[in-house]
């Protein structure tokens, strides 16, 4: 059940967007979000939807990947969908007593579902096809400048390295003390909301309990491989951004500029 | 070995407390000398841990010292110096795996010291193939076993080219086949490379495998030899709560039953080798 929760995890791949640099990657990924909300029509949408598999395809990752990242949200984005049909205006296409249903909503509702779809498959394409250190190391240097204001940015890459790495390994964790729970008889399917909310206590307090535990000794082997934060430090894999960088850079750019125009000549 | 009388680690009457009250090291003293390959071997809560870890000055003697290359390893400004030197390897792989992809993992600790990009890419790359996990350099490490997991955290630390490596019982939470691979490792490490290696353990047949054995039991060294000699003492070790190889204690029943076989005999060649020669001559 918990191990179909992908989404932060990197599959390793020798595709024309697993080599670009992940600063770009980051950036593409910024813009593209500002593509899906700057889009107000149809065409304009379609066309971020049309750079968005245009760029998953070229990752070379089976499309049961998306699909897996999108699963866990479906509840909470068919809730949200159907609430939104309620509260836009517009031309009344149905009406069932006080519920009247717009064409307004329906689009809107739409609209919104595709955005959010596109946002997680955008940021899937994202982290499925960088590396988690690439990636904090990318925010690392984007937000370096932030330094000045002695913004820690060296301790937050680290922290959300750590984080990342960590994400399986307590996944698997939790697996084996809820089955352990589950072998002593605790019961997460039945009873009431309550009864379920109250199951899950005795399943995260050895996952904190371990946590601690494994931060203590990774601080300690860290320490030990001679860390002591992020003075002095170098990386083996150093930043370049080449000529396809700077493609896809032109190309997302491109991209947005089209959505935009198209919206305004509607 | 040429600089074999060298000394890589002298512990000098070491005591050690957590506390102040009770003590976990009661006067260790030992020299390791450059190239060994020394077992530590005591059951649980014997020291062997804490004195490894006063090692590479992770904790400091309460009384006593240790010298690492003749440098004190009480002295602060030195401690990342001892460390470069020293390189420790855990128990749960897991836990000191850093990195979410193996090869920027191994690059972790020459990343932290500052070394220039093309270097650490090489060293990493040297480190992998020593350790067999050249293929597996891009993968993550949720993905491995615990064997190949401890690999990687063994070639993490010899990419720091230490002089030395402690590992703490690296194989006690891994399955016969990882620890088989681990040892073949360490004694690589050993053999091909000239790396010290100091392997605290509670297995003795990886015990066995060392050139030296120092048993530690309550905080007090108790047996410091070469395997054959310290195995022999079946009865020291038993007190001490430790088991002794499985040949060992064969060879040890017989002889009390007076069967006449070599007491030095250690692997399961020997012995059937031992015992065949004992049976042929009770045929003629």
């Amino acid at each position: 059940m918990l191990k179909d929760i992908t989404l932060g995890q990197y599959f390793p791949g020798e595709s024309v967007i697993h080599k670009l640099d992940a600063r770009v990657k980051l950036i593409i990924t910024m813009l593209f979000v500002v593509m899906l909300f700057a889009a107000n029509g149809v065409f304009s949408l379609s066309a971020g939807v049309i750079f968005l598999i245009i760029a998953y395809s070229l990752t070379k990752l089976s499309p049961s990947l998306v699909a897996k990242s999108i699963k866990p949200v479906v509840p909470v984005l068919l809730v949200t969908a159907v609430i939104n049909i309620f509260f836009f205006e517009g031309n009344e296409i149905f009406r069932l007593g006080f519920i009247s249903i717009t064409d307004g909503g329906l689009k809107n509702s739409a609209f919104m579902l595709i955005r959010v779809i596109a946002l997680i498959a955008g940021s899937s394409v994202l982290t499925y096809t960088t590396s988690p250190i690439e990636l904090t190391a990318a925010i690392e240097k984007l937000l370096s400048p932030l330094k000045v204001f002695k913004f820690p940015v060296h301790e937050l890459a680290m922290m959300m390295t750590i984080a990342l790495r960590f994400i399986p390994t307590f996944i698997e964790e939790t697996e084996k003390i809820i089955s352990a729970q589950k072998a002593r008889g605790a019961d997460f399917e039945t009873g009431s909301i309550r009864d379920r909310a109250s199951a899950v206590v005795p399943v995260i307090v050895p996952l904190f309990i371990s946590a601690f535990r494994r931060a203590e000794e990774l601080a300690l082997a860290m320490e030990c491989r001679c860390y002591r934060g992020g003075e002095g430090r170098t990386r083996m894999k150093q930043m370049k951004a080449g000529p396809a960088d700077a493609a896809a850079l032109i190309i997302t750019f491109a991209f947005l500029a089209c959505v935009i125009l198209i919206d305004r000549m509607n | 070995m040429t600089l074999a009388s060298e000394k890589m680690i002298s512990a000098e009457n070491v005591h050690f407390s957590y506390d102040g009250k009770t003590e976990i090291l009661k006067g260790i003293t030992a020299d390791i000398e450059k190239g060994q390959f020394v077992a530590v071997l005591g059951h649980n809560g014997s020291g062997k841990s804490t004195f490894a870890r006063l090692i590479n000055s992770i904790l400091v003697p309460t009384e006593g010292k240790i010298t690492v290359l003749g440098t004190d390893t009480s002295d602060e400004e030195k401690l990342y110096d001892i460390r470069r030197k020293v390189g420790m390897v855990f128990q749960n792989p897991d836990n000191q795996i850093v990195a979410a992809v193996v090869e920027e993992d191994v690059a972790f600790g020459l990343e932290n010291t500052g070394v220039s990009p093309e270097e650490i890419r090489e060293r990493v790359d040297e480190a992998l193939k020593a350790v067999g996990m050249y293929e597996y350099r891009k993968h993550s490490p949720g993905m491995l076993s615990g064997g190949q997991k401890q690999r990687v955290a063994i070639a993490g630390i010899i990419a720091m080219r230490p002089e030395c490596i402690v590992l703490d019982e690296p194989t006690s939470m891994l399955d016969p086949a990882g620890r088989k691979d681990v040892m073949n490792t360490i004694k690589k490490l050993c053999g091909s490379y000239g790396i010290t290696v100091l392997l605290i353990t509670h297995y003795m047949d990886e015990a066995v495998q060392a050139d030296r054995v120092i048993v530690i039991d309550e905080g007090r060294v108790i047996l410091d030899g070469v395997p054959k000699n310290v195995f022999s003492n079946v009865e020291i070790l038993k007190k001490a709560g430790l088991d002794v190889p499985q040949v060992t204690e064969l060879v040890f029943k017989l002889r009390k039953q007076g069967i006449d076989i070599d007491p030095d005999v250690l692997t399961e060649e020997e012995c059937v080798n031992a015992l065949a020669s004992v049976l042929k001559e009770g045929k003629t």
